[in-house]
């Protein structure tokens, strides 16, 4: 193999490069996000439920979204159905924010560690929190 | 090892109906997500064909009269006041006649009606040039008739301040949640029940669908005091329709084709 040093140790660099991050975190603490749901109004509910099953919630918020911005906004339907046949009212700032009043604690926990950047709060305003 | 075109044909067969069949499985196995008919509108919701205002110049006589009606637009949907008037937002606002009724000004014409400042805001025309021209339906037409704007699509290109013929689009030329040098916010008090717009977005009068929604007027309708008057241009019976045939209206450039849905009693206090 002509020039096998210059190769071999390009391919060392190369490899080493791209290994970093995981040997870097080998052994890192990290915690996984557990959102917290324990805002005044959701702890004075009977049931404590979102308006679709938590699950559902979890893998599937953000087409809920969407299609509840499309028919608020383009359609003027304003009333969501859900799939245990009760009504909510279509807002995000009036409605999920309602409940979910800890957006540092519950949105951003996991964002932030999914690295996503949803625009939503440059329009949006957030929740008043106690910045403890 | 060489295949005949019959062999080859029965793997090509065989293959795609298993692809088309496991993509139909997975397909089917995936929880449905959620159905456009799961949305309604609400059981309060005002409902018309075609939203129009009809606005009793009369009834504005102080410069109090129009203050009133523009706060309580401006205060609940957080548009900002950049202090300046080439950044100026304005969604309800006054102008006189020469600019509000273009080409109908005359040189004798009473005082009075010549200083006088109108209400003017966007007119929700039936022919939208706004929406014609939106490269991302950012605006478009609702079905009943309200022209409205869809702010997680603005692009801000501007094609619709260009369209408009009445001046109705403001673009947001600096953030609206910022502060000027002074430490001013530019938008003095938050509705934390509706959102602000961001840098970068046009916004204008959205005929308040979102009060439409819950049952409620127009928060100018409201604060007029009679002097604007909304309902259904397409039912005779409507309060609109009855103030239209008893009084002589003019509306802003009719000769445009535009349609402009808001219609004005002007002529002094006996609306001759």
């Amino acid at each position: 193999m002509y020039d096998s040093g210059k190769i071999i140790a390009g391919l060392l660099v190369f490899v080493s490069i791209i290994a970093f991050p995981f040997v870097y975190n080998i052994g890192a603490d990290i915690v996984k996000p557990e959102p917290k749901i324990d805002t005044p109004v959701i702890q004075q509910m009977a049931v404590k439920q979102c308006v679709e099953p938590k699950e559902f919630m979890r893998a599937e918020h953000m087409q809920l979204l969407n299609k509840w911005r499309d028919s608020a906004v383009r359609d003027g339907n304003r009333v969501y159905v859900g799939s245990r046949g009760d009504h909510y009212n279509i807002s995000l700032q009036n409605t999920c924010m309602h409940c979910h009043s800890n957006k540092k604690e519950f949105c951003d926990s996991c964002h932030n560690y999914m690295a996503v950047k949803p625009y939503c709060w440059d329009c949006h305003i957030a929740p008043k929190e106690n910045s403890l | 090892m060489s295949i005949d075109r019959r062999q080859f044909l029965k793997i090509a067969g065989v293959s795609t109906l298993l692809g088309l069949g496991t993509a139909a499985a997975v397909n089917g196995i995936r929880r449905d997500d959620v159905e456009a008919s799961q949305m309604e509108p609400g059981p309060d919701a005002l409902k018309a064909k075609r939203w129009g205002f009809v606005v009793d110049m009369s009834k504005f006589k102080t410069e109090e009269d129009y203050a009133r009606v523009v706060h309580a637009c401006h205060s609940i949907h957080n548009v900002p006041d950049y202090g300046n008037p080439k950044d100026e937002i304005k969604w309800i606002w006054k102008d006189d006649f020469e600019h509000t009724f273009p080409g109908q000004e005359d040189t004798y014409m009473a005082a009075e009606m010549k200083e006088k400042p109108f209400m003017v805001f966007c007119n929700h025309c039936a022919q939208p040039p706004c929406v014609r021209v939106c490269p991302t339906k950012a605006t478009f037409k609702r079905t009943d008739g309200i022209v409205m704007m869809d702010m997680h699509r603005c692009i801000g290109c501007r094609f619709c301040m260009a369209a408009c013929p009445y001046g109705s689009r403001s673009f947001n030329f600096r953030d609206p949640r910022g502060k000027d040098e002074s430490g001013r916010p530019f938008i003095k008090e938050l509705n934390p029940e509706f959102p602000t717009r961001t840098k970068g977005v046009v916004e204008k009068c959205t005929f308040c669908y979102e009060r439409l929604a819950k049952g409620l007027k127009p928060a100018c309708v409201e604060a007029s005091g009679g002097g604007i008057v909304f309902g259904d241009l397409e039912d005779p019976n409507s309060e609109v329709r009855q103030l239209i045939s008893k009084h002589y209206t003019i509306r802003r450039k009719p000769e445009l084709g535009t349609q402009p849905s808001i219609y004005y009693i002007v002529g002094g206090n006996e609306n001759a």
